[in-house]
């Protein structure tokens, strides 16, 4: 299971801030998991390349692994300051 | 040493100064930036107010990241770096860095490192509450992307 954490216009699109994920069998990385969030969520994912991904709070990459407990956040390009 | 605060509430630029160099005689020079809301750019519909969101846990170790970047670069002798969430009206503050060194290019280097990094880096997202009252989430700039860009190092 992993904790996933939705922020700005990806939580608006997907109408939850946050939700537990049961990982499938088998190796999941960052860009299976969007693939699967992209179903369930279509208006949500549905510009892939304006969502960021953070793996227990560090910016991660498609390609990342991900293990049971992990924290997995998806959120638009950062925009403070 | 370097004081990173997130709060919902307004900050005292001249008490953080006063803060950050009380008892201190080794400084220099002071550099600072604050970074405030505006009502209006050119083209668009006017700004009823702003709502800054984030990711609390991550904002933590990105902020305490960057500062410690900044201490690795420059001989600081004292950072703050405040920054407000949630919602703010036009003219009120958003984000204050203050970079203290014994001299003042190293202050405004890293003043100007401080607040590229984190438009960059740490996850703060911005919504304009419209007039109207639709609201749009303020997209990233390539602009911004390039400022920080400069600061990155070519091995």
């Amino acid at each position: 299971m992993i904790a996933i954490l939705y922020f700005a216009w990806l939580r608006e699109r997907t109408g939850l801030s946050e939700e537990k994920f049961p990982l499938p069998p088998g190796e999941t990385t960052v860009a299976d998991l969007i693939a699967i969030l992209g179903e369930r969520y279509p208006a949500a994912f549905q510009n892939r390349r304006s969502i960021r991904c953070a793996v227990n709070q560090e910016f991660a990459d498609p390609g990342v692994v991900l293990r049971a407990g992990d924290e997995v956040a998806f959120f638009p390009p950062v925009t403070g300051g | 040493m370097a004081r990173i605060v997130v709060d919902e509430a307004d900050f005292d630029v001249g008490a953080e100064i006063a803060v950050l160099t009380a008892g201190r005689t080794d400084i220099g020079g002071i550099g600072c930036f604050i970074g405030t809301v505006r009502d209006t750019a050119p083209g668009a519909p006017e700004v009823a107010a702003l709502t800054l969101e984030h990711y609390p846990a991550m904002t933590d170790k990105a902020l305490g990241r960057i500062v410690a970047e900044a201490e690795q670069r420059w001989p600081l002798l004292g950072c703050t770096v405040i920054h407000r969430v949630g919602r703010l009206l036009p003219g009120e503050n958003i984000v204050l860095v203050i970079a203290a060194s014994a001299h003042r290019q190293a202050a405004l280097d890293a003043t100007a490192f401080l607040i590229d990094w984190l438009k960059t880096k740490a996850p703060f997202w911005k919504r304009e509450d419209l007039a109207s009252g639709e609201h749009i989430w303020v997209e990233a700039r390539d602009s911004d992307d390039a400022a920080a860009e400069r600061w990155e190092r070519r091995s």
